[in-house]
Parts: C-alpha cells; sequence; structure tokens
C-alpha cells in the first residue's frame, strides 16, 4: 500500500473546514463506512483496498466508537485526547519568547482540555458495561509542526478549538440522554471561549474573535458532522479506530 | 405577546412539561423548525427581509405553546437585550472610535442583530414583543453618559454589562438545550448561536483584563455586585461523578466547564434592565 500522508497546512486559514482536505475525495462520507486512524492515513488509489481488512483474529481488532450516546462520548473522548495531547507537549516545551499572557492562555488551555479528556474516560467508563467499550488510548503524530515555532503552535490551537466547537455543534443534535447533551453544552462552551482567546492572541486588535470566517451571515457558528470532523482530525491521529456505527441523524 | 405576560409565565415547571404535548403539536412544531432549518440556509444566501411572513403557511397557536417555542422566546428576549445595549453602545460615543473594544463591539452588535432577526423568522407567529429597556437598571449604572457620570466611568459600566451580557447568555442558551431536543434543527441552531455568546464573552472579558473563562463563581475584578447573580452556582467540580478539582485544583477544574441558568434564574437577570 502507498503512503498517502495528508497532513494540516498551517499557512492556510481555515486549515480544518471541511471540504479542504484532499482526503475527502478518498472517503464516503456518511457515517456508513468511515475509518479513522492508521487505516486513514493510508489512504490509497485503489478505492477497493479504502475500507480496513477484517482482523485475522481478536488481539488486533479496530476499535469502533461504538453506537448511540457511547459512540458519540468516545467521539468526544477522541477529540479531548487530540486537545490534550497537543497543549501537553506545548507545555512541557513552550515557544522561545513566549508571553506571559500567551503562557496564562495555553496553560489553562492545557490543564482544561486534560480535565475534559479524563472527564470522558471517566463518565464512559461508568456508561459501559465492558471496558472494552472504552476508547483506548490515541497516539498522535504532528508531522513536520514545529512546537517552538510561535505562529505554527497558535495556528494548531486556532484549528483544534474551531473544530471542537464545530464537532460538539454538530454532534449536540446525536445525543439522545439530555445529561450529556447537557455535559455538552458546558464543554463546548469553554472551547468557544477558547477559540476566541487564541484567536485574539493571534490578532488583537481584529474582529477574529469571532470572525466572519466561522460566523455566518445569521450570527451562527460553524457545526459539522462526526464524518467531517473525523476526516480532519484524523489528520493528527495515528492510532487505528473506526465510526461505523454512530448515530447519523 | 406581552413581555411581562410572558415573563411571568415562564417558569421551569411550565418548561418540563412538554413532554405531556400530544402527537399533533410535536408535528406542527416539527414542521416550523424544519422550515427553520431551511431558512438559515435562505437567509445566508440572500438578504431578504425577515419576519413572520415566512412562516405563515405555518402558524403554530399559541394554544399550542410548547418548551422549544418557549425556549426560543426566552432567547429573542435575551437577544432583543443585547441587540439593543450593543447598538446604543456605539451610538453613546463611550466607546472609543478607532479602538479595539470598538471593532469588538460592532462585530457583536452584527451578531447580535443577526440573532434577533434569526429568531424573529423562527418563532412566526409565536414572536414575542421587544421589550422597552432601561439599562441604567433604575439608575444604578449609566453605561452611556446619559445621566453625566463621566466618559470613564461609563465606559468600565459599559464593559462590565456586556461581560454580564454575555456570560448570561451563554448560561441561559445552555440552560434550554434539553428543552430543544424534539427538534433537532433548531437545536443545533440555538447551539450555534450559544458558541457565538460564548466567543464574545471571552472576548469581552479579556478586554476587561481577565481570562475569557468564568473562574469558580467570582463575577471578575471591576464587576458590580448586582451581576453576582450571572455567576452564581458556576462554582461546581462534579461533573457525572467526576472531581474536576482532581488534576490541577478547583479553578481549573470550574473554569473548563460552564454551568447552565435556569430560564427563571436568566428572567430575574434580564428583568433588571426591563421596563416593560
Amino acid at each position: 500500500m502507498k503512503k498517502h500522508k495528508v497532513k494540516v497546512s498551517l499557512s492556510d486559514s481555515q486549515p480544518f473546514q471541511a471540504g479542504k482536505s484532499n482526503r475527502r475525495q478518498f472517503i464516503k462520507l456518511g457515517g456508513a463506512s468511515l475509518a479513522i486512524g492508521g487505516m486513514l492515513l493510508t489512504a490509497c488509489e485503489d478505492d477497493d483496498e479504502m475500507m480496513p481488512n477484517p482482523p485475522a483474529n481478536g488481539e488486533d481488532e479496530v476499535f469502533d466508537l461504538g453506537s448511540g450516546d457511547v459512540g458519540i462520548l468516545n467521539y468526544a473522548y477522541a477529540l479531548e485526547q487530540l486537545e490534550a495531547d497537543f497543549y501537553t507537549r506545548v507545555y512541557n516545551n513552550f515557544y522561545a519568547g513566549i508571553t506571559a499572557e500567551e503562557q496564562q492562555v495555553l496553560t489553562d488551555l492545557y490543564y482544561h482540555e486534560v480535565i475534559h479528556r479524563e472527564f470522558f474516560k471517566t463518565a464512559i467508563s461508568a456508561a459501559v458495561s465492558d471496558s472494552a467499550q472504552v476508547l483506548p488510548e490515541l497516539e498522535f503524530d504532528y508531522g513536520d509542526l514545529d512546537f517552538s515555532n510561535r505562529d505554527a503552535v497558535l495556528a494548531t490551537a486556532k484549528a483544534l478549538e474551531d473544530t471542537g466547537v464545530a464537532a460538539y455543534n454538530g454532534a449536540g443534535r446525536l445525543i439522545s440522554s439530555p445529561d450529556y447533551l447537557l455535559i455538552a453544552g458546558k464543554i463546548v462552551s469553554v472551547e468557544a471561549r477558547h477559540a476566541s482567546a487564541i484567536r485574539s492572541l493571534i490578532n488583537p486588535d481584529s474582529t477574529n474573535f469571532a470572525g466572519d470566517d466561522v460566523v455566518d451571515a445569521n450570527g451562527l457558528d460553524v457545526a459539522m458532522s462526526p464524518a467531517d470532523i473525523l476526516t480532519v482530525a484524523g489528520q493528527f491521529i495515528t492510532t487505528e479506530f473506526t465510526a461505523n456505527n454512530l448515530p447519523t441523524s | 405577546m406581552n413581555i411581562i405576560h410572558f415573563l411571568d409565565h415562564f417558569t421551569s415547571d411550565e418548561l418540563s412539561s412538554s413532554k405531556e404535548q400530544d402527537k399533533k403539536s410535536i408535528v406542527s412544531r416539527r414542521q416550523a423548525f424544519s422550515q427553520l432549518g431551511s431558512l438559515s440556509k435562505k437567509l445566508a444566501m440572500s438578504a431578504v427581509p425577515m419576519g413572520a411572513a415566512m412562516f405563515a403557511s405555518s402558524k403554530v397557536k399559541a394554544q399550542s405553546m410548547n418548551s422549544p417555542v418557549q425556549a426560543l422566546q426566552l432567547a429573542l428576549t435575551l437577544e432583543y437585550l443585547e441587540d439593543e445595549f450593543y447598538r446604543k453602545a456605539l451610538e453613546s460615543g463611550v466607546v472609543p472610535g478607532g479602538t479595539r473594544a470598538e471593532k469588538v463591539y460592532m462585530q457583536i452588535s452584527k451578531h447580535e442583530s443577526a440573532h434577533v432577526d434569526f429568531l424573529i423568522a423562527g418563532l412566526g407567529d409565536n414572536v414575542v414583543d421587544k421589550p422597552t429597556f432601561d439599562f441604567t437598571a433604575g439608575g444604578a449604572f449609566d453605561p452611556f453618559n446619559e445621566n453625566g457620570v463621566g466618559q470613564d466611568t461609563a465606559y468600565a459600566q459599559l464593559l462590565a454589562l456586556a461581560q454580564a451580557f454575555e456570560d448570561t447568555g451563554v448560561r441561559a442558551y445552555k440552560g434550554q438545550a434539553a428543552n430543544l431536543m424534539d427538534a433537532p434543527d433548531l437545536l443545533t441552531a440555538a447551539l450555534q448561536i450559544h458558541s457565538v455568546e460564548a466567543r464574545h464573552a471571552s472576548e469581552i472579558r479579556r478586554l476587561r483584563g481577565l481570562k475569557g473563562w468564568i473562574v469558580q463563581d467570582n463575577r471578575g475584578a471591576g464587576m458590580p455586585e448586582a451581576t453576582q447573580p450571572v455567576y452564581n452556582g458556576e462554582a461546581v467540580t462534579m461533573q457525572a461523578g467526576y472531581d474536576t478539582a482532581m488534576e490541577f485544583g478547583a479553578d481549573a477544574g470550574t473554569e473548563a466547564y460552564d454551568e447552565p441558568l435556569s430560564g427563571d434564574d436568566a428572567v430575574a437577570i434580564a428583568s433588571l434592565f426591563i421596563v416593560s
């Protein structure tokens, strides 16, 4: 299989927007046939090789996020794992010349996203009867992202936060439990506060905190389906998993 | 519908009675909200005037009032308040021209105005009247320097009220989410407004020198005591059985989650600024 690794373009103001990823052409979106991670990152020129092969035995079975609310919780857990991992790397080795304000914001985001990650791990574990239904710890690869470069770090943070907002906004309607919907609501507004703050750090004297690139003419923020979100977030996720059973409407 | 009448009847009890709605009203509601979903696309494509006329074919009768409609009415009332506030703030001359603050206020004003139009269009016959607002809250504030408090004090109050309104908006929309579950298109739209309010709140707070997120239930430096109800109940550290203070302490744990406001509490806050 020929490796075809897609990287985020940091010079693109909207690196995560649906439709910009050239991987889309390889994937049948809609939730029924979505694979992510290692499988997805090895997208092939031959369509027949797109789907994961059935595991030869149970040992290396590819994890599926699951169905219903558990599937959505695992989906959110995957995104929070990504955000937490990213900010942990930022926090452990801040870029040179970081201002006190930037350090405070990025430290808070590291705290918040690790808390979100650990929360989902606990909440999902409590919701399922079999711990095998809890998404395992994922591994990530940021390609050639330069964590010592301020602009690269902040641009990636912006993309991750905007993606988080769009993901929760899009997933709200797929949740069937009012309690989980409320939890998602409690988290998404903090993600939006993050997105605003990061955008404000990048362009302080501007309207970018709630820019016209993310808020439409009706004053509505972006909402994206899990299929579209996983397509773009998957660029950083190297652990294979599938999302074949998520609710789609 | 008279705003006071609406506010008087806006209680959590009524909202939670939605489960008793019969199937017929749920069907009519779904029709109305599916139109809202398509409406948003139409509005984005063309600058057509928005209003109840677009919903003439799917009138939802007052007697079939249900929780999604009431949630939307509360949202519209809060958006009326924010829209008029930012409009008057920009007209007052209190916001210094050419500054970051002016750009921020103009952008937020644009969004709040769009939210009003969007919700009016979505509510159709169930639209609530715009209240008469008093942003001095009976003389407690003078955010537009109409009573001679001075530009500097007026400006500080103007920023403080903006923070209070945005943080209230975030919490109030969140409190209504469960009431919109039967209307997925409306829930999505409400979530899309909700996160925009959170973006606003973060920027206004940062303009005031605060963190973009709420720490414990602190209203923050320079916030009048009258705004404390906006923050009461935010110091929660247990989320679905998980102690969010465990990793990095209670400040970080509470910052990482915004808490909902009940309809009653949101109405009580808004009512401070409503004359009639």
